[in-house]
């Protein structure tokens, strides 16, 4: 079982903290940039879920595109993680903050940037029945 | 989004440790990571042992370790697991980086802590020692007040008188966030700090001497051949009681 059940576990269990046991829509939003594998994810939510008790009805993932901005010029770009290797994807996958020794601004070349969304789980909605 | 989700399974996943030990100091070069290499090592040939390096922007146990970046694989078991170095669990994000420079500004520092901490599955430790970059910035405050019913502190200083006043500013920050137990651990030193009154009220683990070629001979991962076991052990034996 990859990783990704590690996130699943955050989200079941941030879920718990909030007191829901019966949820109609579990919405998260998912940079695109840390490549996980929404499948998986949606797997591991409803095996956690049963495991501790909890209905989820449906599970809905929403994209979100990356934006990066530069913190020497002001640059703002995107970043495809299809522009990656194949070994810099699976870093940044394990810990998107690997970017920051992987990637440099496309402008003027400084590796001082933010990640302003895109990184990795960024939004967990929950309705409830 | 109100909370980090990810700090639930941190602490469900340092809550199988007995013992999560932070090393710190504000001082760079007082030999944290050396000291926490030689806890670490010593300690797994009896105790189910761990290291983790956050010192993401100068990572440095591997080197300490011998271990060649391309050489560190984590296996993934619903979430990642540790290098197993001989009985060692061992983690640092040089395998990722592959020893790339690694400029973080705090809040990206604090969110590649958070989500190492929340996908590393160490399993049923005794002890785990967490080798800290040195300072007091968001890595630091996460473990600080964050952790602070899991981590226990242990500051690290050489004799200098300005490693020692840095590290009684740090013993001051650490008991103003409520910890009640600071260890204290002096760096290739001689025991002269033991009772040091500048550094308030911690508890004086042990020394460990100046020992040219330490962190070469640690590569041999045989403690005792760089240094008097049993200075290692008295330590040790304070610890898994704690």
């Amino acid at each position: 079982m990859v990783h990704e059940w590690a996130l699943a576990e955050s989200i079941i269990y941030h879920v718990m903290s909030q007191g829901y046991r019966k949820v109609k829509t579990l919405k998260i939003r998912l940079g695109i940039l840390q490549g996980i594998d929404k499948e998986i994810l949606g797997f591991s939510l409803r095996e956690l879920a049963s495991m501790n008790n909890i209905e989820i009805k449906d599970i809905v993932f929403e994209d979100e595109e990356p934006l990066l901005e530069c913190s020497t010029c002001g640059y703002k770009w995107s970043l495809s993680p299809s522009a990656l290797s194949e070994e810099e994807r699976e870093a940044i996958h394990f810990v998107p903050e690997a970017v920051y020794a992987l990637v440099k601004c496309p402008k003027c070349g400084s590796r001082d940037f933010t990640i302003v969304k895109g990184r990795g789980v960024s939004s967990i909605e929950v309705v409830s029945e | 989004m109100i909370e980090d989700p990810r700090i639930h399974n941190i602490v469900r996943n340092l809550s199988s440790i007995r013992n999560v030990y932070a090393v710190v100091s504000s001082k760079g070069g007082v030999g944290k990571s050396t000291v926490s290499t030689l806890l670490a090592l010593h300690a797994s040939r009896r105790f189910e042992t761990g290291l983790l390096d956050i010192d993401f922007t100068n990572p440095s146990t591997h080197i300490l370790l011998n271990l060649n970046p391309g050489e560190l694989k984590y296996e993934e078991e619903k979430g990642i697991l540790p290098y197993d170095l001989k009985g060692l669990k061992y983690f640092s994000i040089v395998a990722y980086t592959m020893d790339k420079p690694l400029p973080l500004r705090g809040e990206a520092a604090r969110s590649a802590l958070r989500e190492l901490l929340a996908i590393v599955k160490w399993g049923r430790l005794k002890l785990l020692f967490i080798d800290t970059p040195p300072g007091m910035s968001d890595e630091h405050l996460d473990l600080v007040y964050m952790l602070r019913d899991i981590v226990k502190p242990i500051v690290v200083s050489t004799p200098s008188i300005l490693s020692v006043k840095s590290a009684a500013r740090l013993v001051s920050v650490l008991r103003e966030a409520g910890f009640k137990w600071i260890g204290f651990i002096e760096n290739m030193g001689n025991e002269s700090l033991r009772g040091n009154e500048v550094l308030g009220d911690v508890e004086y683990l042990g020394y460990i001497p100046y020992t040219p070629g330490i962190e070469s001979c640690l590569g041999s991962r045989m403690v005792e051949a760089c240094i008097d076991p049993g200075l290692l052990d008295s330590i040790l034996s304070r610890l898994i009681e704690l």
